[in-house]
Protein backbone atom coordinates (compact mmCIF):
# COMPACT_ATOMS: atom_id res chain seq x y z
CA UNK A 1 0.00 0.00 0.00
CA UNK A 2 1.51 3.45 -0.77
CA UNK A 3 1.44 6.18 1.62
CA UNK A 4 -0.54 9.50 0.92
CA UNK A 5 1.48 12.24 -0.12
CA UNK A 6 -0.96 14.33 2.51
CA UNK A 7 1.05 12.08 5.36
CA UNK A 8 4.56 13.47 3.71
CA UNK A 9 2.95 17.45 3.85
CA UNK A 10 1.65 16.61 7.63
CA UNK A 11 5.31 14.91 8.44
CA UNK A 12 6.87 17.71 7.35
CA UNK A 13 4.47 20.13 9.21
CA UNK A 14 4.60 18.89 12.30
CA UNK A 15 8.35 18.36 12.21
CA UNK A 16 8.77 21.91 11.36
CA UNK A 17 6.43 23.05 14.38
CA UNK A 18 8.84 20.76 16.70
CA UNK A 19 11.57 23.12 14.79
CA UNK A 20 9.96 26.12 15.33
CA UNK A 21 9.33 25.30 18.94
CA UNK A 22 12.82 24.66 19.54
CA UNK A 23 14.58 27.82 16.99
CA UNK A 24 11.69 30.29 18.71
CA UNK A 25 12.95 29.41 22.32
CA UNK A 26 16.41 30.22 21.92
CA UNK A 27 15.58 33.62 20.19
CA UNK A 28 16.94 36.35 22.71
CA UNK A 29 14.03 38.58 24.14
CA UNK A 30 15.43 41.53 22.94
CA UNK A 31 15.00 41.05 19.31
CA UNK A 32 11.38 39.35 19.87
CA UNK A 33 10.19 42.71 17.77
CA UNK A 34 12.56 42.13 14.96
CA UNK A 35 11.34 38.09 14.87
CA UNK A 36 7.73 39.15 14.67
CA UNK A 37 8.53 41.34 11.53
CA UNK A 38 10.57 38.64 10.09
CA UNK A 39 8.18 35.73 10.29
CA UNK A 40 5.76 38.57 8.97
CA UNK A 41 8.20 38.52 5.70
CA UNK A 42 9.04 34.46 5.63
CA UNK A 43 4.79 34.25 5.93
CA UNK A 44 4.22 36.43 3.06
CA UNK A 45 5.84 33.28 1.16
CA UNK A 46 2.23 32.64 -0.01
CA UNK A 47 3.04 34.47 -2.64
CA UNK A 48 4.02 31.76 -4.66
CA UNK A 49 0.26 31.12 -4.49
CA UNK A 50 -0.45 34.59 -5.62
CA UNK A 51 1.65 34.08 -8.72
CA UNK A 52 0.21 31.02 -9.61
CA UNK A 53 -3.43 32.33 -9.58
CA UNK A 54 -2.08 35.83 -11.03
CA UNK A 55 -0.47 33.59 -14.07
CA UNK A 56 -3.56 31.04 -14.90
CA UNK A 57 -5.24 33.68 -17.24
CA UNK A 58 -4.99 32.54 -20.58
CA UNK A 59 -3.83 34.46 -23.62
CA UNK A 60 -7.18 36.34 -24.88
CA UNK A 61 -8.49 37.03 -21.04
CA UNK A 62 -5.00 37.88 -18.32
CA UNK A 63 -7.64 39.13 -16.14
CA UNK A 64 -10.24 36.66 -15.10
CA UNK A 65 -12.17 36.49 -11.38
CA UNK A 66 -9.47 33.96 -10.43
CA UNK A 67 -6.52 35.02 -11.74
CA UNK A 68 -7.43 39.09 -10.64
CA UNK A 69 -7.59 37.69 -7.03
CA UNK A 70 -4.23 36.27 -7.41
CA UNK A 71 -2.81 39.92 -8.74
CA UNK A 72 -4.40 41.43 -5.50
CA UNK A 73 -2.66 39.36 -3.08
CA UNK A 74 0.69 39.56 -5.39
CA UNK A 75 0.63 43.14 -4.08
CA UNK A 76 -0.45 42.40 -0.78
CA UNK A 77 2.00 39.71 -0.27
CA UNK A 78 4.69 41.64 -1.82
CA UNK A 79 4.23 45.31 0.40
CA UNK A 80 4.81 42.48 3.36
CA UNK A 81 7.97 40.71 1.62
CA UNK A 82 10.00 44.25 1.05
CA UNK A 83 8.24 46.09 4.36
CA UNK A 84 8.99 42.72 6.71
CA UNK A 85 12.73 42.29 5.44
CA UNK A 86 13.67 46.16 4.96
CA UNK A 87 12.48 47.15 8.49
CA UNK A 88 13.72 43.97 10.27
CA UNK A 89 16.81 45.09 8.93
CA UNK A 90 16.13 48.83 9.75
CA UNK A 91 15.90 47.55 13.61
CA UNK A 92 18.62 45.15 13.64
CA UNK A 93 20.91 47.82 12.27
CA UNK A 94 20.14 49.70 15.16
CA UNK A 95 21.32 46.80 17.70
CA UNK A 96 25.02 48.03 18.46
CA UNK A 97 26.74 47.35 21.46
CA UNK A 98 28.90 49.05 24.01
CA UNK A 99 32.23 49.55 21.69
CA UNK A 100 30.33 50.35 18.49
CA UNK A 101 30.91 53.98 17.07
CA UNK A 102 28.02 55.83 18.04
CA UNK A 103 26.38 58.57 15.22
CA UNK B 1 10.70 25.50 -17.17
CA UNK B 2 11.88 22.62 -14.27
CA UNK B 3 10.42 19.84 -12.94
CA UNK B 4 7.31 19.49 -9.70
CA UNK B 5 10.54 17.18 -8.04
CA UNK B 6 13.39 20.07 -8.71
CA UNK B 7 11.30 22.73 -7.83
CA UNK B 8 9.96 20.95 -4.49
CA UNK B 9 13.81 20.46 -3.58
CA UNK B 10 13.79 24.67 -4.05
CA UNK B 11 11.35 25.16 -1.96
CA UNK B 12 12.13 22.75 0.92
CA UNK B 13 16.07 25.08 0.52
CA UNK B 14 13.70 28.23 0.62
CA UNK B 15 12.50 26.20 3.78
CA UNK B 16 15.42 25.70 5.42
CA UNK B 17 16.86 29.39 4.36
CA UNK B 18 13.81 30.58 6.27
CA UNK B 19 14.71 28.35 9.86
CA UNK B 20 17.96 30.03 9.68
CA UNK B 21 16.42 32.97 9.41
CA UNK B 22 14.82 32.55 12.84
CA UNK B 23 17.84 31.24 14.23
CA UNK B 24 19.97 33.96 13.37
CA UNK B 25 18.08 36.01 15.90
CA UNK B 26 19.06 34.54 18.77
CA UNK B 27 21.73 37.09 19.20
CA UNK B 28 21.80 40.78 17.85
CA UNK B 29 24.98 39.62 15.77
CA UNK B 30 23.92 36.50 14.08
CA UNK B 31 20.74 38.84 13.25
CA UNK B 32 21.65 40.90 10.25
CA UNK B 33 23.12 37.66 8.62
CA UNK B 34 19.85 35.77 9.18
CA UNK B 35 17.75 38.48 7.27
CA UNK B 36 19.50 38.03 4.59
CA UNK B 37 19.05 33.89 5.07
CA UNK B 38 15.06 35.35 4.92
CA UNK B 39 15.66 37.25 1.63
CA UNK B 40 17.04 34.68 -0.36
CA UNK B 41 14.47 32.26 0.86
CA UNK B 42 12.08 34.21 -0.56
CA UNK B 43 14.05 35.17 -3.50
CA UNK B 44 14.67 31.25 -4.13
CA UNK B 45 10.90 30.60 -3.85
CA UNK B 46 9.68 33.53 -6.40
CA UNK B 47 11.92 32.82 -9.28
CA UNK B 48 11.44 28.61 -8.62
CA UNK B 49 7.26 29.36 -8.85
CA UNK B 50 8.43 31.23 -11.86
CA UNK B 51 10.10 28.61 -13.54
CA UNK B 52 8.22 25.95 -12.68
CA UNK B 53 5.01 27.57 -14.30
CA UNK B 54 7.22 28.18 -17.98
CA UNK B 55 4.13 31.29 -18.37
CA UNK B 56 6.47 34.01 -19.40
CA UNK B 57 3.70 35.38 -21.72
CA UNK B 58 1.84 38.88 -21.08
CA UNK B 59 0.86 37.96 -18.05
CA UNK B 60 4.26 37.67 -16.48
CA UNK B 61 4.53 40.95 -16.99
CA UNK B 62 1.27 41.88 -15.32
CA UNK B 63 2.80 39.91 -12.40
CA UNK B 64 6.25 42.02 -11.93
CA UNK B 65 4.57 45.00 -12.83
CA UNK B 66 1.87 44.27 -9.53
CA UNK B 67 4.80 42.87 -7.25
CA UNK B 68 7.26 46.13 -8.04
CA UNK B 69 4.26 48.42 -7.35
CA UNK B 70 3.71 46.17 -3.67
CA UNK B 71 7.41 45.65 -3.42
CA UNK B 72 7.65 49.88 -3.91
CA UNK B 73 4.78 50.76 -1.51
CA UNK B 74 6.16 48.22 1.28
CA UNK B 75 10.13 49.86 0.90
CA UNK B 76 8.25 53.01 1.63
CA UNK B 77 6.68 52.22 4.35
CA UNK B 78 9.69 50.40 5.47
CA UNK B 79 11.97 53.23 5.58
CA UNK B 80 9.43 56.04 6.59
CA UNK B 81 8.03 54.19 9.58
CA UNK B 82 9.12 55.84 12.87
CA UNK B 83 10.28 53.18 15.62
CA UNK B 84 7.30 53.52 17.70
CA UNK B 85 4.72 53.03 15.34
CA UNK B 86 5.73 49.26 15.16
CA UNK B 87 3.66 47.68 17.18
CA UNK B 88 0.73 49.32 14.52
CA UNK B 89 2.69 48.67 11.68
CA UNK B 90 3.42 44.42 12.76
CA UNK B 91 -0.38 44.34 13.18
CA UNK B 92 -0.77 45.99 9.74
CA UNK B 93 1.29 43.46 8.24
CA UNK B 94 -0.41 40.67 9.90
CA UNK B 95 -3.68 41.88 8.45
CA UNK B 96 -2.27 41.50 5.05
CA UNK B 97 -0.94 37.96 4.94
CA UNK B 98 -4.38 37.03 6.47
CA UNK B 99 -5.83 38.78 3.26
CA UNK B 100 -3.49 37.39 1.31
CA UNK B 101 -4.41 34.02 2.51
CA UNK B 102 -7.84 34.71 1.67
CA UNK B 103 -7.45 35.83 -1.65
CA UNK B 104 -5.22 32.80 -3.15
CA UNK B 105 -7.76 30.54 -1.37
CA UNK B 106 -10.89 32.52 -3.09
CA UNK B 107 -8.69 32.22 -6.23
CA UNK B 108 -8.25 28.20 -5.91
CA UNK B 109 -11.62 27.83 -5.10
CA UNK B 110 -12.62 29.70 -8.44
CA UNK B 111 -10.28 27.80 -10.56
CA UNK B 112 -9.01 24.33 -8.90
CA UNK B 113 -7.39 23.50 -12.29
CA UNK B 114 -4.47 26.13 -12.33
CA UNK B 115 -3.35 24.40 -8.82
CA UNK B 116 -4.15 20.96 -9.77
CA UNK B 117 -6.68 20.93 -7.70
CA UNK B 118 -9.32 19.10 -9.68
CA UNK B 119 -12.49 21.21 -11.49
CA UNK B 120 -15.26 23.70 -10.63
CA UNK B 121 -17.70 21.96 -8.61
CA UNK B 122 -15.63 19.01 -8.42
CA UNK B 123 -12.47 19.89 -6.49
CA UNK B 124 -10.70 17.50 -4.23
CA UNK B 125 -12.35 17.26 -0.80
CA UNK B 126 -8.65 17.12 1.04
CA UNK B 127 -7.80 20.23 -0.64
CA UNK B 128 -11.57 22.00 -0.46
CA UNK B 129 -10.93 21.83 2.96
CA UNK B 130 -7.58 23.13 3.18
CA UNK B 131 -8.25 25.94 1.47
CA UNK B 132 -11.57 26.42 3.34
CA UNK B 133 -9.80 26.05 6.82
CA UNK B 134 -6.82 28.60 5.46
CA UNK B 135 -9.36 31.13 3.70
CA UNK B 136 -11.12 31.04 7.47
CA UNK B 137 -8.04 31.31 10.00
CA UNK B 138 -6.77 34.21 7.11
CA UNK B 139 -10.46 35.88 7.13
CA UNK B 140 -9.77 35.97 11.12
CA UNK B 141 -6.10 36.75 11.14
CA UNK B 142 -7.18 40.37 8.88
CA UNK B 143 -10.15 41.71 10.75
CA UNK B 144 -8.56 40.66 13.66
CA UNK B 145 -5.62 42.22 13.12
CA UNK B 146 -7.42 45.53 11.60
CA UNK B 147 -8.78 45.85 14.81
CA UNK B 148 -5.67 45.65 16.49
CA UNK B 149 -4.17 47.96 14.20
CA UNK B 150 -7.31 50.74 15.06
CA UNK B 151 -6.71 49.89 18.71
CA UNK B 152 -2.72 50.39 18.76
CA UNK B 153 -2.82 53.60 16.39
CA UNK B 154 -5.70 54.84 18.92
CA UNK B 155 -8.22 55.42 16.10
CA UNK B 156 -10.38 52.97 18.21
CA UNK B 157 -10.44 53.48 21.73
CA UNK B 158 -8.50 50.73 23.21
CA UNK B 159 -10.67 49.98 26.23
CA UNK B 160 -12.36 46.60 25.91
CA UNK B 161 -15.64 46.67 24.29
CA UNK B 162 -17.68 43.50 25.60
CA UNK B 163 -21.41 42.92 25.58
CA UNK B 164 -23.61 40.04 27.07
CA UNK B 165 -23.31 36.69 25.35
CA UNK B 166 -20.24 37.79 23.64
CA UNK B 167 -18.73 34.63 24.37
CA UNK B 168 -21.68 32.31 23.03
CA UNK B 169 -21.73 34.80 20.02
CA UNK B 170 -18.59 33.62 18.81
CA UNK B 171 -19.01 29.74 20.02
CA UNK B 172 -21.98 29.95 17.56
CA UNK B 173 -19.90 31.29 14.93
CA UNK B 174 -16.70 29.18 15.63
CA UNK B 175 -18.56 26.17 15.52
CA UNK B 176 -21.20 27.40 12.28
CA UNK B 177 -17.86 28.13 10.54
CA UNK B 178 -17.06 24.26 10.89
CA UNK B 179 -20.34 23.18 9.84
CA UNK B 180 -20.56 25.43 6.89
CA UNK B 181 -17.03 23.43 5.86
CA UNK B 182 -18.46 20.36 6.13
CA UNK B 183 -21.61 21.25 3.80
CA UNK B 184 -18.95 23.12 1.40
CA UNK B 185 -16.95 19.33 1.09
CA UNK B 186 -20.43 17.64 0.48
CA UNK B 187 -22.34 20.49 -1.89
CA UNK B 188 -19.33 22.38 -3.34
CA UNK B 189 -21.97 25.42 -3.70
CA UNK B 190 -20.13 29.00 -4.05
CA UNK B 191 -22.20 30.40 -1.94
CA UNK B 192 -21.44 28.57 1.16
CA UNK B 193 -17.95 29.36 0.60
CA UNK B 194 -18.50 33.26 0.87
CA UNK B 195 -20.44 32.52 3.81
CA UNK B 196 -17.17 31.07 5.70
CA UNK B 197 -15.22 33.91 4.31
CA UNK B 198 -17.98 36.40 5.84
CA UNK B 199 -18.28 34.88 9.03
CA UNK B 200 -14.81 34.37 9.75
CA UNK B 201 -13.92 38.10 8.80
CA UNK B 202 -16.75 38.76 12.06
CA UNK B 203 -15.10 36.61 14.13
CA UNK B 204 -11.97 38.21 13.82
CA UNK B 205 -13.75 41.37 14.60
CA UNK B 206 -15.30 40.20 17.64
CA UNK B 207 -12.90 37.79 19.07
CA UNK B 208 -10.32 41.47 19.67
CA UNK B 209 -12.66 44.32 20.13
CA UNK B 210 -13.08 42.85 24.08
CA UNK B 211 -9.44 43.07 24.74
CA UNK B 212 -7.99 45.70 26.23
CA UNK B 213 -4.62 48.07 25.33
CA UNK B 214 -2.23 46.66 27.67
CA UNK B 215 -2.83 42.87 26.69
CA UNK B 216 -2.29 43.88 23.22
CA UNK B 217 1.39 41.96 23.38
CA UNK B 218 -0.62 38.50 23.46
CA UNK B 219 -3.13 40.02 20.59
CA UNK B 220 -0.32 40.72 18.17
CA UNK B 221 1.45 37.42 19.12
CA UNK B 222 -1.55 35.66 18.95
CA UNK B 223 -2.62 37.31 15.46
CA UNK B 224 1.22 36.27 14.48
CA UNK B 225 1.15 32.98 14.73
CA UNK B 226 -3.08 33.21 13.29
CA UNK B 227 -1.06 34.44 10.53
CA UNK B 228 1.23 31.44 10.12
CA UNK B 229 -1.47 28.53 10.62
CA UNK B 230 -3.30 30.63 7.69
CA UNK B 231 -0.21 30.18 5.33
CA UNK B 232 0.33 26.60 6.24
CA UNK B 233 -3.35 26.07 4.96
CA UNK B 234 -2.74 27.30 2.18
CA UNK B 235 0.65 25.28 1.89
CA UNK B 236 -0.89 21.96 2.32
CA UNK B 237 -3.53 23.18 -0.79
CA UNK B 238 -0.78 24.34 -2.73
CA UNK B 239 1.38 21.16 -1.82
CA UNK B 240 4.19 23.29 -1.25
CA UNK B 241 6.56 22.68 1.29
CA UNK B 242 8.11 26.11 1.87
CA UNK B 243 4.60 27.35 2.67
CA UNK B 244 3.72 24.33 4.53
CA UNK B 245 7.41 24.98 6.61
CA UNK B 246 7.36 28.70 7.16
CA UNK B 247 3.01 28.37 8.44
CA UNK B 248 4.54 25.99 11.07
CA UNK B 249 7.49 28.08 11.90
CA UNK B 250 5.38 31.33 12.04
CA UNK B 251 2.42 29.35 13.77
CA UNK B 252 4.74 28.25 16.80
CA UNK B 253 6.69 31.27 16.63
CA UNK B 254 3.72 33.22 17.79
CA UNK B 255 2.22 30.62 20.20
CA UNK B 256 5.38 30.73 22.12
CA UNK B 257 5.34 34.59 22.24
CA UNK B 258 1.90 34.42 23.75
CA UNK B 259 2.91 32.41 25.97
CA UNK B 260 5.69 34.12 27.46
CA UNK B 261 3.23 37.07 27.10
CA UNK B 262 0.74 35.70 29.46
CA UNK B 263 3.19 34.12 31.83
CA UNK B 264 4.41 37.40 32.21
CA UNK B 265 1.56 38.79 33.38
CA UNK B 266 0.42 35.77 35.15
CA UNK B 267 -2.44 35.51 33.20
CA UNK B 268 -3.98 32.06 31.10
CA UNK B 269 -4.51 32.50 27.40
CA UNK B 270 -8.02 32.32 27.76
CA UNK B 271 -9.05 34.50 30.43
CA UNK B 272 -6.83 37.23 27.38
CA UNK B 273 -8.90 36.01 25.07
CA UNK B 274 -12.29 36.12 26.65
CA UNK B 275 -11.05 39.68 27.32
CA UNK B 276 -12.93 42.62 29.03
CA UNK B 277 -9.36 43.11 31.99
CA UNK B 278 -9.52 46.76 33.13
CA UNK B 279 -12.95 47.61 32.36
CA UNK B 280 -14.10 46.56 35.41
CA UNK B 281 -14.88 49.28 38.11
CA UNK B 282 -15.32 48.07 41.19
CA UNK B 283 -11.88 49.16 42.21
CA UNK B 284 -12.47 52.82 41.78
CA UNK B 285 -14.03 53.40 45.37
CA UNK B 286 -10.72 51.60 46.49
CA UNK B 287 -8.65 53.95 44.98
CA UNK B 288 -10.14 57.14 46.17
CA UNK B 289 -9.44 56.46 49.53
CA UNK B 290 -6.06 55.90 49.09
CA UNK B 291 -5.25 59.16 46.73
CA UNK B 292 -5.09 61.18 50.23
CA UNK B 293 -2.27 59.20 51.37
CA UNK B 294 1.20 61.76 50.89
CA UNK B 295 3.23 61.29 48.28
CA UNK B 296 6.72 62.78 47.78
CA UNK B 297 6.86 64.96 44.80
CA UNK B 298 9.80 66.52 43.19
CA UNK B 299 11.34 68.54 40.23
CA UNK B 300 14.19 67.86 37.58
CA UNK B 301 16.57 69.88 39.95
CA UNK B 302 15.78 67.13 42.91
CA UNK B 303 16.26 64.44 40.33
CA UNK B 304 19.16 65.32 39.01
CA UNK B 305 20.81 65.72 42.50
CA UNK B 306 19.91 62.34 43.30
CA UNK B 307 21.24 60.75 40.28
CA UNK B 308 24.52 62.69 40.21
CA UNK B 309 25.18 61.14 43.83
CA UNK B 310 24.08 57.37 43.08
CA UNK B 311 26.80 55.29 41.62
CA UNK B 312 24.62 53.00 39.93
CA UNK B 313 21.29 53.90 38.41
CA UNK B 314 18.75 51.41 36.61
CA UNK B 315 16.36 52.74 34.23
CA UNK B 316 12.70 51.00 33.90
CA UNK B 317 11.31 52.28 30.43
CA UNK B 318 7.52 51.37 29.92
CA UNK B 319 5.11 52.10 27.31
CA UNK B 320 4.52 56.47 28.54
CA UNK B 321 7.98 56.22 27.49
CA UNK B 322 7.44 55.19 23.54
CA UNK B 323 4.10 57.55 23.43
CA UNK B 324 6.49 60.89 24.63
CA UNK B 325 9.34 59.49 22.57
CA UNK B 326 11.29 59.89 25.46
CA UNK B 327 13.77 57.65 24.59
CA UNK B 328 16.64 59.95 22.79
CA UNK B 329 16.30 62.45 25.70
CA UNK B 330 16.73 59.50 28.17
CA UNK B 331 19.92 58.41 26.65
CA UNK B 332 21.32 62.14 26.07
CA UNK B 333 20.52 61.66 30.10
CA UNK B 334 22.20 58.64 30.78
CA UNK B 335 25.17 59.67 28.77
CA UNK B 336 25.69 62.71 30.84
CA UNK B 337 25.37 60.43 33.72
CA UNK B 338 27.98 58.41 32.57
CA UNK B 339 30.37 60.80 32.16
CA UNK B 340 30.32 60.76 36.40
CA UNK B 341 31.10 57.36 36.26
CA UNK B 342 27.89 56.63 37.16
CA UNK B 343 26.66 53.36 36.16
CA UNK B 344 23.93 52.53 34.71
CA UNK B 345 21.80 50.09 33.18
CA UNK B 346 17.91 48.74 31.63
CA UNK B 347 15.76 46.82 33.12
CA UNK B 348 12.90 45.48 30.85
CA UNK B 349 9.84 43.80 31.74
CA UNK B 350 8.45 41.50 29.06
CA UNK B 351 5.59 43.01 28.39
CA UNK B 352 6.40 46.90 28.47
CA UNK B 353 5.07 48.42 26.03
CA UNK B 354 2.66 47.09 23.56
CA UNK B 355 4.15 44.29 21.65
CA UNK B 356 7.06 41.95 22.68
CA UNK B 357 10.44 43.63 22.66
CA UNK B 358 9.20 47.00 21.99
CA UNK B 359 11.12 48.11 24.52
CA UNK B 360 14.28 47.21 23.49
CA UNK B 361 14.11 48.13 19.54
CA UNK B 362 13.02 51.54 20.88
CA UNK B 363 16.21 51.85 23.10
CA UNK B 364 18.35 50.71 20.50
CA UNK B 365 16.87 53.13 18.46
CA UNK B 366 18.71 55.68 21.08
CA UNK B 367 21.37 54.20 20.08
CA UNK B 368 21.66 52.10 23.70
CA UNK B 369 24.20 49.06 23.58
CA UNK B 370 22.23 45.91 24.15
CA UNK B 371 24.54 44.87 27.04
CA UNK B 372 23.10 47.60 28.93
CA UNK B 373 20.01 46.29 28.32
CA UNK B 374 18.67 43.37 30.51
CA UNK B 375 15.66 41.35 31.17
CA UNK B 376 13.43 41.31 34.71
CA UNK B 377 15.39 37.75 35.50
CA UNK B 378 18.88 39.01 34.87
CA UNK B 379 18.40 42.01 36.80
CA UNK B 380 15.77 41.53 39.46
CA UNK B 381 18.79 41.42 42.27
CA UNK B 382 20.73 44.19 40.99
CA UNK B 383 17.81 46.59 42.41
CA UNK B 384 18.81 45.64 45.97
CA UNK B 385 22.39 46.61 45.62
CA UNK B 386 21.15 50.06 43.57
CA UNK B 387 20.88 53.88 44.56
CA UNK B 388 18.45 55.14 42.37
CA UNK B 389 15.74 53.51 40.23
CA UNK B 390 14.56 55.78 37.24
CA UNK B 391 10.84 54.33 35.84
CA UNK B 392 9.92 56.13 32.96
CA UNK B 393 5.87 55.37 31.77
CA UNK B 394 6.21 52.05 33.12
CA UNK B 395 3.67 51.56 36.45
CA UNK B 396 2.03 47.94 37.18
CA UNK B 397 5.16 46.01 36.30
CA UNK B 398 6.23 47.99 39.04
CA UNK B 399 3.48 47.28 41.75
CA UNK B 400 4.67 45.58 44.71
CA UNK B 401 1.53 44.80 45.27
CA UNK B 402 1.91 41.92 43.14
CA UNK B 403 4.12 40.18 45.28
CA UNK B 404 2.09 41.09 48.64
CA UNK B 405 -1.70 41.77 47.87
CA UNK B 406 -3.25 38.19 46.99
CA UNK B 407 -6.76 40.25 46.22
CA UNK B 408 -4.95 41.99 43.86
CA UNK B 409 -6.05 41.51 40.34
CA UNK B 410 -2.24 41.43 39.20
CA UNK B 411 -1.33 39.42 42.18
CA UNK B 412 1.19 36.62 40.96
CA UNK B 413 2.48 38.58 37.83
CA UNK B 414 6.18 39.04 38.28
CA UNK B 415 7.33 42.66 39.12
CA UNK B 416 10.89 44.39 39.04
CA UNK B 417 11.77 45.20 42.48
CA UNK B 418 11.83 48.38 42.13
CA UNK B 419 11.07 49.32 45.37
CA UNK B 420 14.48 47.61 46.73
CA UNK B 421 15.98 50.54 45.53
CA UNK B 422 17.64 53.14 47.71
CA UNK B 423 15.63 55.65 46.02
CA UNK B 424 12.93 55.72 43.27
CA UNK B 425 12.72 58.03 40.71
CA UNK B 426 8.98 57.88 39.25
CA UNK B 427 7.95 59.67 35.96
CA UNK B 428 4.59 60.03 35.79
CA UNK B 429 1.60 62.83 34.76
CA UNK B 430 -0.51 62.04 36.96
CA UNK B 431 -1.59 59.45 39.83
CA UNK B 432 -3.83 57.39 37.78
CA UNK B 433 -3.80 54.43 38.07
CA UNK B 434 -2.09 51.82 34.90
CA UNK B 435 -3.85 49.26 33.14
CA UNK B 436 -4.86 47.03 35.47
CA UNK B 437 -6.84 50.07 37.37
CA UNK B 438 -5.35 49.20 40.33
CA UNK B 439 -3.44 51.95 42.48
CA UNK B 440 0.50 51.46 42.78
CA UNK B 441 1.84 51.36 46.28
CA UNK B 442 5.26 52.36 44.95
CA UNK B 443 3.67 56.11 44.56
CA UNK B 444 3.22 56.47 48.78
CA UNK B 445 6.63 54.65 49.41
CA UNK B 446 9.13 56.80 51.43
CA UNK B 447 12.00 56.28 49.34
CA UNK B 448 9.85 57.44 46.36
CA UNK B 449 9.91 60.43 44.47
CA UNK B 450 7.12 61.30 42.35
CA UNK B 451 8.27 63.40 39.42
CA UNK B 452 4.85 64.62 37.67
CA UNK B 453 5.46 65.79 34.12
CA UNK B 454 5.68 64.46 30.45
CA UNK B 455 8.32 61.66 30.24
CA UNK B 456 10.24 63.19 27.67
CA UNK B 457 10.15 67.00 28.90
CA UNK B 458 10.99 65.97 32.40
CA UNK B 459 14.00 63.86 31.14
CA UNK B 460 15.19 66.98 28.76
CA UNK B 461 14.68 68.95 32.12
CA UNK B 462 17.11 66.96 33.99
CA UNK B 463 19.71 66.21 31.35
CA UNK B 464 19.89 70.32 31.86
CA UNK B 465 20.16 70.45 35.90
CA UNK B 466 23.18 67.92 35.16
CA UNK B 467 25.44 70.01 33.60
Amino acid sequence: METDPFIFRLSIFILSIFIGYYVVWSVTPSLHTPLMSVTNAISSVIIVGAIIAALAGTSESIFNTSSIFGFIAIILAAINIFGGFLVTQRMLQMYKKKKDKKK
Amino acid sequence: MISANLAAVFYLVSGILFILALRGLSSPDTSRQGNYFGIAGMIIAIVVTFLSIGNFSTSLVYVVIFLVIGGAIGAFIAFKIPMTAMPELVAGFHSLVGLAAVFVAIAAFLNPAAFNLGNVGNIKLASLIEMSIGAAVGAITFSGSIIAFLKLRGIMSGAPITFSGQHILNLILGIGIFVLIFYLCKTQSTNIFWTVIIISFLVGVLLIIPIGGADMPVVISMLNSYSGWAAAGIGFTLENTALIITGALVGSSGAILSYIMCKAMNRSFVSVILGGFGADNSTDSKKEKKDQKPVKSGNAEDAAFLMKNASSVIIVPGYGMAVAQAQHALREMVDKLKKNDIKVTYAIHPVAGRMPGHMNVLLAEANVPYDEVFELEDINNDFANSDVAFVIGANDVTNPVAKTDPKSPIFGMPVLDVEKCKSVLFVKRSLSPGYAGIDNELFYKDNTLMLFADAKKMTEDIVKNLD
